[in-house]
């Protein structure tokens, strides 16, 4: 018979303890999520009816410069053999060369990805920001005008295509109103200026003080971020809402009302505490949708972000790319995973 | 004013300053630059074909227009005049008694980007590059016979101002001449490259990205779906460009370059398909110009077809095109009907244009063929605007004449190799000279010296689709070993003439490609090939 102290009830002493227990779980998770990642990528771009050798020498090439290539990108050796070498490789830190860029991959992404991420965080940002009380409140006036508005904003932002948007977005600020800069990250002629530290324009024109650059790029990131949040805002106030309506049917909302709580300490301190976690999960996975399927948005605005070199990877048969961009991706999501998994436990202590 | 009243003008002076808040909003943020700046020329384009500036590897439209400002050739064509060969790094040359040796002389005094000088040395070693490093351009050398075995002896250097180069094939000097001018006859600064060489690769990884040239502008930055920007060269043999700098934007959609050109934010709009520049039509800011273009637009058959490898298919097929439909519809100013391999402007073109929609003499030929009933039958083609359309139309008056066709729409990425292994049964494509020679054309159209599988001349159209004709291989080799302009004029005509009769192909159209520019932007030169373009007597 065990008793509950011999049961291993006494966590706090266990081996190994819970912290390293967890960073093992976390890297064997990443190690995996990478490993499954890489390999279907890899199968995929080698099953694909897409020939990476006439990508690169072009459909004029004779035979000896196509034979060249094929051996020079090692097509002769197994699936398996050029996967592991590949594998290799990346451990290492290298990605191989992109065919469409002429660069190693790495320095790419480096290149590419911060760009996503400032509009993707912008956007998510905003998408929170409105996105959130719009689904509360429609909850409590459910039924009433605002509630009718917000569910049209919801819809709408849900169901109009973001490139259409974006066009017309264009038309009307840029063309029309003058308002904002057209497409591009930033104006052609402040290019080159701010040395990429983090590859994020507005941290770097901040930090070297180039604030005229800094003012471009800001002026840049407004269309496209506030037309990647208003598929955010729609998604994030749509689900809001209805797990706010879930909780304000419960029994608790009533009790506390009867108890003769004020009405938005009701609602606030009870009703949302309650849809947090929920609410979490659904801004992780719109932040890592945003983060690697923002492709149109990018193609329209000329913007030069991670969805748009994946995508043009792909058509070039740019395998090394395409990887390269997939295993971000897959960071992304496993690091947005973590993070909600942390917050989870902060705001709800039945996880812990 | 009672409460009510006083509730509802509170609420509409609060929509009033809301939106007088967000209308003063707009000059906040606003700064939008009215115009480019006055030195600088502003192209949009869509440039993710660029995948290398290295001149003895780029095969790309992009890379190939902004090589031919960067480098100045052995020999070239000038933005001055487009149809006359001039030497570029050679200031002239000779040919032997016996036609296989070319004698060049380096023009004095030039100078490349970096200062260097330009001598006979860089030259021979920017050809042999070429043939050491082996990449897709290497046949237009290769088929004079030089390989890397042979190359010190083909390519040899007599002292510091004359080269001394040899034709071990049966082709004529007149078309070595003319291959000197296409980008692998670049002159690169070989102590530049050379300094940036890695485990003997002759400088190949770094010239991807980077330039060592002598000609317009020196490559000032490639970032790849983002921008390319050139700096004039102020010492430049003709003079300094009128612009100091030129920035090709990656613009890959067409309504955007459309929206940026009305703004002003761009000079040049480089890729707007009719629908959008008809849109242009009225604004007196705006000029749209249409180039005449080398490139062709043909339909194939493949001659190991059952149905469509037959010859008085590939007759009946040609009479079973609606050319004029086509060029009065969606193809209207973009593509003129053109039906010989050697597009018109051109020397040595064929202006006939025998063909046009007849569906009772295509039946006629169906029948004698055996298939009076028709066929199925698919067509490949691009993804890309036009190529859907016109294969649209192709499948409709197919029909009329019973042949029921399918269209299999694909990405050049998976077109070429399927057309490269004789998968096809119809195909329409796309097909521009490397070259401004004759024999560019005619040596994929026409000649196919071994049609077995095995021999894989993939790079040739005619072995593509399975079609070899001793004598039409004859006249092709003839007209290459010929030296006399007049007489190979002749054989070509009557080359284009035989494959107008009888062959896989049924040459349709040629290009006139659509730029619109800023009406104040001037002097933009875009010759019949793709790489003739130049930036250097553009001004604003």
């Amino acid at each position: 018979m065990s008793s509950p102290s011999s049961s291993g009830g006494s966590g706090n002493r266990s081996f190994p303890p819970p912290i390293l227990l967890k960073i093992f779980n976390i890297i064997f998770t990443l190690v995996l999520t990478l490993l499954g990642l890489t390999a279907v990528t890899f199968i995929i771009g080698r099953v694909m009816p897409v020939d990476p050798v006439v990508a690169i020498v072009g459909d004029r090439a004779s035979k000896e410069v196509y034979d060249a290539m094929f051996l020079e990108l090692g097509l002769d050796k197994s699936i398996l053999e050029q996967y592991f070498i590949f594998l290799k490789k990346t451990l290492h830190g290298d990605f191989g060369k992109s065919i469409g860029t002429a660069r190693p991959v790495l320095d790419d992404l480096l290149h590419f990805f911060p760009a996503t991420l400032e509009l993707a965080t912008i956007a998510t940002f905003l998408g929170i920001l409105f996105g959130v009380p719009m689904g509360v409140i429609a909850a409590v006036k459910q039924g009433k005008w605002i509630d009718h508005v917000v569910r049209v904003i919801g819809l709408f932002g849900y169901s109009v295509p973001i490139f259409w948007l974006a066009l017309v977005g264009l038309l009307v600020f840029y063309a029309r109103l003058e308002w904002l800069p057209g497409p591009g990250r930033i104006e052609v002629y402040y290019d080159g200026i701010v040395d990429p530290i983090t590859g994020v324009i507005l941290i770097d024109s901040a930090w070297q003080g180039e604030w005229e650059v800094f003012e471009n790029a800001f002026s840049h990131l407004i269309l496209p971020s506030l037309m990647l949040a208003t598929f955010a805002l729609a998604y994030i106030a749509r689900m809001t809402r209805s797990f706010m309506l879930d909780q304000l049917s419960q029994e608790y909302v009533l009790t506390a009302r009867v108890k003769g709580l004020s009405e938005l300490s009701v609602i606030w301190r009870h009703a949302f505490r309650n849809v947090l976690v929920q609410l979490i999960t659904i801004i992780g996975l719109t932040y890592a949708s945003l983060l690697e399927g923002s492709v149109l948005t990018e193609t329209v605005f000329s913007w030069p972000g991670i969805g748009q070199y994946i995508t043009s990877s792909l058509f070039n048969a740019d395998m090394n790319a395409v990887i390269g961009g997939t295993v971000v991706v897959g960071i992304c999501f496993v690091g947005i995973n973590m993070i909600s998994d942390f917050l989870y436990k902060m705001v709800d202590p039945r996880t812990r | 004013m009672n409460l009510g009243l006083k509730k509802k003008f509170k609420k509409i002076a609060l929509f009033a300053g809301i939106a007088f808040a967000v209308s003063q909003l707009g000059p906040v943020v606003n700064s939008v630059q009215a115009a480019t700046p006055k030195n600088t020329l502003v192209i949009a384009k869509n440039i993710s074909d660029i995948i290398t500036l290295d001149p003895a590897e780029v095969f790309e439209f992009t890379a190939g227009e902004l090589i031919a400002n960067i480098y100045d050739r052995v020999m070239m064509f000038e933005p001055e005049n487009l149809t006359k060969l001039v030497g570029g790094v050679a200031e002239s040359y000779s040919i032997s008694a016996d036609g296989k040796t070319v004698t060049l002389k380096i023009r004095p005094g030039q100078k490349f980007h970096s200062g260097n000088p330009v001598s006979a040395e860089d030259v021979v070693y920017s050809l042999q590059r070429v043939i050491h490093l082996n990449k897709t351009p290497v046949f237009i050398f290769t088929q004079f016979g030089w390989s890397k075995e042979n190359v010190s002896e083909v390519i040899k250097l007599v002292d510091s101002s004359t080269v001394e180069l040899t034709i071990k094939s049966d082709l004529s000097a007149a078309i070595l001449l003319n291959s000197l001018q296409a980008g692998i006859g670049s002159v690169v600064d070989k102590k530049l490259v050379m300094s940036h060489e890695k485990d003997g690769d002759m400088g190949y990884d770094w010239l991807k990205n980077h330039s060592a040239g002598s000609g317009a502008f020196s490559l000032k930055v490639w970032k790849a779906n983002e921008l390319v920007t050139l700096e004039a060269n102020p010492d430049y043999r003709h003079g300094a460009p009128k612009l100091k700098r030129l920035v090709m934007q990656h613009v890959a959609e067409a309504s955007a370059q459309r929206l940026l050109l009305e703004k002003g934010d761009i000079d040049i709009a480089r890729n707007l398909p009719p629908d959008q520049a008809a849109g242009l039509k009225g604004n007196s800011d705006i000029a749209v110009d249409f180039f005449p273009k080398a490139t062709l637009v043909y339909l194939a058959a493949n001659r190991e077809d059952k149905f469509v490898g037959h010859p008085k298919v590939q007759e009946a097929l040609r009479y079973l095109v609606d050319y004029e439909g086509m060029t009065s519809s969606f193809l209207k100013g973009q593509y003129k009907i053109h039906q010989a391999f050697w597009p018109s402007g051109l020397w040595g073109s064929l202006e006939d244009t025998p063909f046009s929609l007849n569906v009772a003499k295509a039946k006629a030929l169906l029948a004698e063929a055996g298939y009076a009933d028709g066929f199925k039958v698919s067509i490949d083609t691009l993804t890309r605007d036009p190529f859907g359309q016109i294969a649209q139309s192709i499948q409709q008056t197919l029909g009329q004449a019973g042949i029921e066709a399918e269209i299999i729409l694909s990405e050049g990425k998976t077109l070429w190799p399927k057309y490269r292994a004789r998968k096809h049964q119809l195909i329409v494509a796309i097909w521009g000279p490397d070259y401004v020679d004759p024999h560019s054309n005619a040596d994929s159209f026409a000649h196919n010296p071994d049609n077995r599988f095995e021999s894989k001349l993939t790079g040739k159209l005619a072995w593509r689709n399975a079609w070899s004709d001793a004598a039409v291989n004859k006249m092709t080799e003839q007209a290459s070993a010929e030296v006399d302009v007049s007489k190979r004029t002749e054989i070509y005509l009557a080359l284009q003439k035989s494959l107008q009769q009888d062959s896989p192909f049924s040459v349709l159209f040629q290009e006139n490609e659509l730029t619109a520019r800023r009406a104040n932007v001037k002097g933009l030169v875009s010759g019949a090939n793709f790489d003739l373009v130049f930036y250097r007597n553009t001004s604003k």
